[in-house]
């Protein structure tokens, strides 16, 4: 493999040609960048994915419409409710199903309180490749409660198989709600204390501030999209511009990178966005839980689910961007082709592009701040 | 049922007190052993038993040396253990974690397994690296290491030769590590190890420059290169102590800590062996005891360069009320001294300790709380910032002390006042920090440490 | 603008090139001629009033029953929040059409995916080669007759069913700890001489 893509590179005896990865703490999973160096300053950064991918799509053709959700939690394990809410919509669109208020507050409940689980990961992983260890574990603490409320849920603490066609698989236990808004309450105290202990300190603006800029133009040029495209000050959000499910009912913000301390669409821009967010979702989690209508949380769906001949792309704002499902039905009881297309994998396709001119210390903190995860890139 | 609850528990804590035994006997009895050996030997050169031959006393002299040497190295070995078990304990309470706390009472021997864990590994040499200065490499830091054990003065009389040019050979020897560090680099054949050698190889030799310059302002203030004299011209109580006594030995403080943390690849200056990005750096090639030896290295080297600025800055084992003469006078008259001296050397041990200790955590909170600068950002801060600051505070000090010959009492002034600031600072931060962790809805509780 | 204005102004523009708005079997899309569809694209994105500047997915079905594989176009616009699915299909045998590159950067990594697992190869792509698998994998998995190679570097990527084993392992099993079977009564042997 490296003896292609070094075929296409020219090197003279100053420059070095390192492997940065597959195995490697900051790679965010098994990618692998292959970086010609001069010195510390990157020429070239070739990103070389396709270590994580399990063939997702080809198994979609494979197992009936019911059996694929779980997969679908393993195209994003970190973000996994985005995943299947995303299926879920594209198999209702094609069945013309209606699904019940409830199951779609439920829906958006259980999305916002992931949202807030991944971007702690994100942001904690960026805090610990800029080299800061701390926030990390103050994330991953909160993080615990979070995966905690969630098993009280449905079961699960990282694979939730969740949301299902027709609606969600469980109800609120009973006295969830109450815990979830003493947990809400501590997060929000939490997010003022996590940034004053990282994200304004000095030494870490110094290494994010005017790093690696995205501007808005190329942003949009290369397909980014959810924080990513945000950071670079495009205000799209399909929660609000394209609203599905609970969010038309909910009153939210969203943070559009402005230059925070340095530049629009630079490291911290993407960081900081996240940050923003999950207060944002906090507050969603808030209005949902006080809203949510009595009712079904499942609706009639056939036992066998056939849909009619026909294709369904739905679009679901998850943590890492934008996560769209593609299904195509043949009417039989098998999808014929089901396609998920994902935030992270043209986040994957700029780091090309952006690469030259950065130094090795710069690189990881472009891979972490655009939160790219191994499995949403390959599938 | 009812005859089978009471027995478990109380053996249980039958058991927990015998572990807490145990870690309290190694933990303090061990450090106390070695201390006792290097007072009990130092002295040894200038005893010359009567009617021994000359061959004798040579004989014995050089058996007491080799003595102290191996006493000296294994103190370097178990303080880095130690070291290793207060910044874990710190880290992890930092970080909401609980730490260790199987081995031994809260985790304390933990170090003795991670050791003996260490030395069982496979002990793996690449095929296509330097054979010979791959082996060697770890030698170079571990010798750099443990010959700065010689100088450093754990108290009154305890050390092992108290040099006329005790801080200048320490700042010297110290720089053997970066030998080792760009030997490891470049033998382990292996690019990212070579990075981490080249990024170590630039970071220290920079920073050798501040710190020597930082350095030489205690010196100037003592008007002796010696540990012990640096440590005797001040006093024992904190207006005393040059870092407080005069403003630019404060500021040469903070330089000289900088470029400490810097020269032993602390965070913020751990670019050498960025875990997230190098993985372990010039460290990638090593396992098992050649690992060991750095990783003890860089633990020992915290306790070093504490014991450094604690000399320099922070009045090392000065006692308070206990002057020369109060030593003097306890040591009385006989070849043998009295108890009094002896529980005076102690309390001064103990003041030494206790110094370093508080600098040495300082330096944990830093590596815990700060992330890592880059190397264009670290070269520029060394060479843009901390060179000439520490120009102005070498020139500040000449005038300070031109100033002091003429006007004595502006010392003790300044000192007062510096003395005075650190406290109501001291409370403010520490109000500010309760302040903080209130507002989260948290509350301090040291009741699970 | 809704999904038929756009596709008026796009008919008007290429004329016949662009087929009808296909039936709005939930999600309505129109088929572009294979030769145009680099100029539709880039009509798309720049005409004043559909700035369809987001290429949201560009991925691939493959019919063998129609003997095509059919490519799917995905667009959105930031601005005007509408947005547009295009679809082209190409031979089965030999897929060829021209590359979006140019058009959209992210066409770049969405091309090589198909071509990685479909064999649609893109004329003006300027790198185009394997993504996801292993540059010297053969074949192309997505499409609906691929077969397995068996073995990738000598690693086997065929196994029996685990059930099928388990009973084969079973019986194995229950052999080895039968009594062997009582020997049968000894024939007469002088008959057995001629």
């Amino acid at each position: 493999m490296e003896k292609l893509i070094l075929r296409r590179v020219e090197t003279d005896s100053e420059e070095m040609i390192l492997n940065f990865g597959p195995q490697h703490p900051s790679t965010h999973g098994v990618i692998n960048f292959l970086v010609e160096t001069d010195g510390e300053v990157i020429r070239k950064a070739i990103p070389d994915v396709g270590y994580l991918h399990r063939s997702i799509e080809k198994i979609g053709e494979a197992v009936g419409y019911p059996g694929f959700m779980p997969f679908t939690d393993r195209v994003d394990y970190v973000a996994a409710m985005f995943a299947n809410e995303g299926y879920a919509i594209a198999v209702e669109k094609l069945l013309k199903l209606e699904i019940p208020p409830r199951a779609q507050w439920l829906r958006a409940i259980s999305c916002e309180l992931c949202r807030i689980a991944s971007h702690l990961i994100s942001v904690g992983t960026m805090a610990m490749d800029i080299g800061a260890f701390t926030p990390m574990l103050h994330g991953v603490r909160e993080r615990e409660t979070i995966n905690d409320l969630i098993e009280a849920l449905c079961g699960a603490r990282l694979t939730y198989n969740y949301h299902r066609i027709g609606g969600v698989a469980f109800d609120l236990p009973d006295g969830w709600r109450d815990r979830t808004l003493r947990f809400l309450d501590h997060f929000d105290k939490f997010l003022v204390e996590f940034d004053r202990l990282i994200s304004f300190n000095e030494v870490y603006v110094k290494r994010l501030a005017k790093v690696a800029v995205i501007p808005g133009a190329m942003a949009r040029d290369y397909g980014l999209s959810g924080p990513n495209l945000r950071a670079s000050g495009v205000d799209f959000d399909v929660r609000r511009d394209l609203p599905y499910g609970a969010y038309p009912h909910l009153r939210f913000e969203v943070p559009v990178g402005r230059g925070f301390v340095g530049a629009v669409g630079d490291c911290f821009d993407r960081y900081y966005l996240r940050c923003l967010e999950m207060g944002q979702s906090s507050r969603i989690v808030r209005q949902a839980l006080e809203t949510v209508p009595e009712g079904e949380y499942m609706a009639k769906v056939p036992r066998r689910i056939k849909p009619e001949a026909g294709e369904a792309f739905s679009r679901v704002e998850s943590a890492r961007g934008q996560m769209s499902y593609y299904v195509v039905s043949d009417g039989t009881e098998k999808a014929w082709r089901v396609r998920a297309r994902t935030g992270s994998f043209t986040a994957m396709g700029i780091v090309d592009a952006v690469s030259p001119g950065l130094m090795v210390a710069d690189l990881v903190a472009l891979i972490a701040s655009l939160d790219v995860v191994a499995p949403e890139i390959d599938r | 049922m009812t005859n089978a609850s009471p027995a478990p528990a109380k053996s249980a804590a039958r058991h927990a007190r015998r572990v807490l035994l145990l870690t309290l006997a190694v933990g303090l009895g061990l450090p106390l052993a070695l201390f006792g050996g290097v007072l009990v030997l130092s002295p040894i050169s200038g005893i010359a038993p009567e009617g021994w031959s000359e061959g004798r006393v040579l004989l014995l002299h050089a058996l007491a040396v080799v003595v102290l040497a191996v006493v000296l190295v294994t103190f370097g070995a178990v303080i880095s253990g130690m070291t290793v078990w207060w910044e874990m304990r710190v880290s992890s309470r930092m970080q909401s974690r609980v730490g260790y706390n199987r081995v031994g009472a809260a985790g304390f021997l933990q170090w003795i397994a991670d050791a003996v864990k260490l030395l069982l590994k496979e002990d793996l040499v690449p095929a296509d690296a330097d054979q010979i200065l791959f082996r060697a490499a770890p030698y170079f830091v571990l010798v750099g290491f443990a010959l700065t054990f010689v100088a450093l003065p754990f108290g009154e009389g305890l050390i092992a030769a108290d040099l006329d040019v005790g801080i200048f050979y320490v700042l010297s020897v110290t720089a053997l590590v970066v030998v080792g560090i760009l030997l490891a680099g470049w033998a382990s054949n292996s690019k990212w190890s070579l990075f981490g050698g080249m990024r170590a190889a630039a970071q220290v030799v920079s920073y050798e420059i501040p710190a020597g310059l930082a350095a030489m302002i205690p010196v100037l203030m003592a008007g002796t290169l010696s540990m012990q004299g640096i440590i005797r011209a001040q006093g024992p109580w904190p207006w005393q102590w040059f870092a407080l006594e005069s403003p630019f030995a404060g500021l040469a403080f903070v330089i000289f800590f900088t470029a400490q943390l810097a020269e032993g690849n602390r965070t913020p200056f751990d670019l050498p062996e960025a875990e997230s990005e190098l993985v372990a750096g010039y460290l990638s090639e090593y396992s098992s005891f050649r690992f060991a030896i750095y990783f003890l290295v860089e633990f020992g080297n915290l306790w070093v360069m504490s014991a450094v600025a604690v000399t320099l800055f922070f009045g090392g084992w000065q006692v308070p009320f206990a002057g020369p003469d109060v030593f003097a006078a306890a040591r009385g008259a006989g070849a043998i001294p009295g108890p009094a001296w002896w529980g005076l050397e102690v309390l001064s041990l103990a003041v030494f300790v206790a110094k370093t200790a508080v600098v040495m955590n300082l330096i944990v909170w830093v590596r815990w709380t700060l992330p890592r600068i880059r190397v264009d950002q670290m070269m520029s801060l060394c060479w843009k910032y901390l060179v000439p600051f520490a120009f102005a505070s070498l020139v500040g000090a000449l005038f300070w002390q031109l100033l002091l010959t003429s006007v004595p009492a502006a010392g003790v002034v300044t000192g007062l006042l510096a003395t005075a600031s650190v406290l109501v600072g001291g409370y403010f931060f520490l109000r500010l920090t309760y302040r903080n962790i209130a507002a989260v809805g948290d509350r301090v509780d040291l009741s699970n440490w | 603008m809704t999904t038929q204005e756009l596709h008026e102004r796009l008919r008007s523009r290429f004329g016949d090139d662009v087929g009808a708005l296909g039936e709005p079997r939930v999600d309505p899309s129109c088929p572009v001629r294979r030769e145009r569809i680099a100029e539709v694209c880039r009509f798309a994105k720049e005409e004043p009033g559909l700035e369809l500047d987001f290429l949201e997915d560009l991925t691939a079905v493959d019919w063998p029953k129609k003997n095509a594989i059919e490519l799917v176009y995905h667009l959105f616009s930031f601005r005007h929040r509408h947005g547009l699915v295009l679809k082209v299909e190409v031979d089965r045998a030999g897929p060829k059409v021209a590359s979006v590159e140019a058009v959209w950067k992210a066409a770049n990594w969405f091309e090589r995916e198909v071509y990685d697992l479909f064999g649609v190869e893109f004329e003006g792509h300027p790198d185009l080669r394997r993504i996801l698998l292993p540059d010297d994998w053969i074949g192309h998995p997505l499409r609906k007759d691929y077969q397995e190679a068996g073995s990738y570097h000598g690693i086997s990527n065929v196994r029996e069913n685990p059930l099928v084993e388990l009973r084969r392992l079973d019986e194995k099993a229950r052999a080895a700890a039968a009594p062997p079977p009582a020997p049968p009564a000894a024939p007469p042997s002088p008959a057995a001489k001629p």
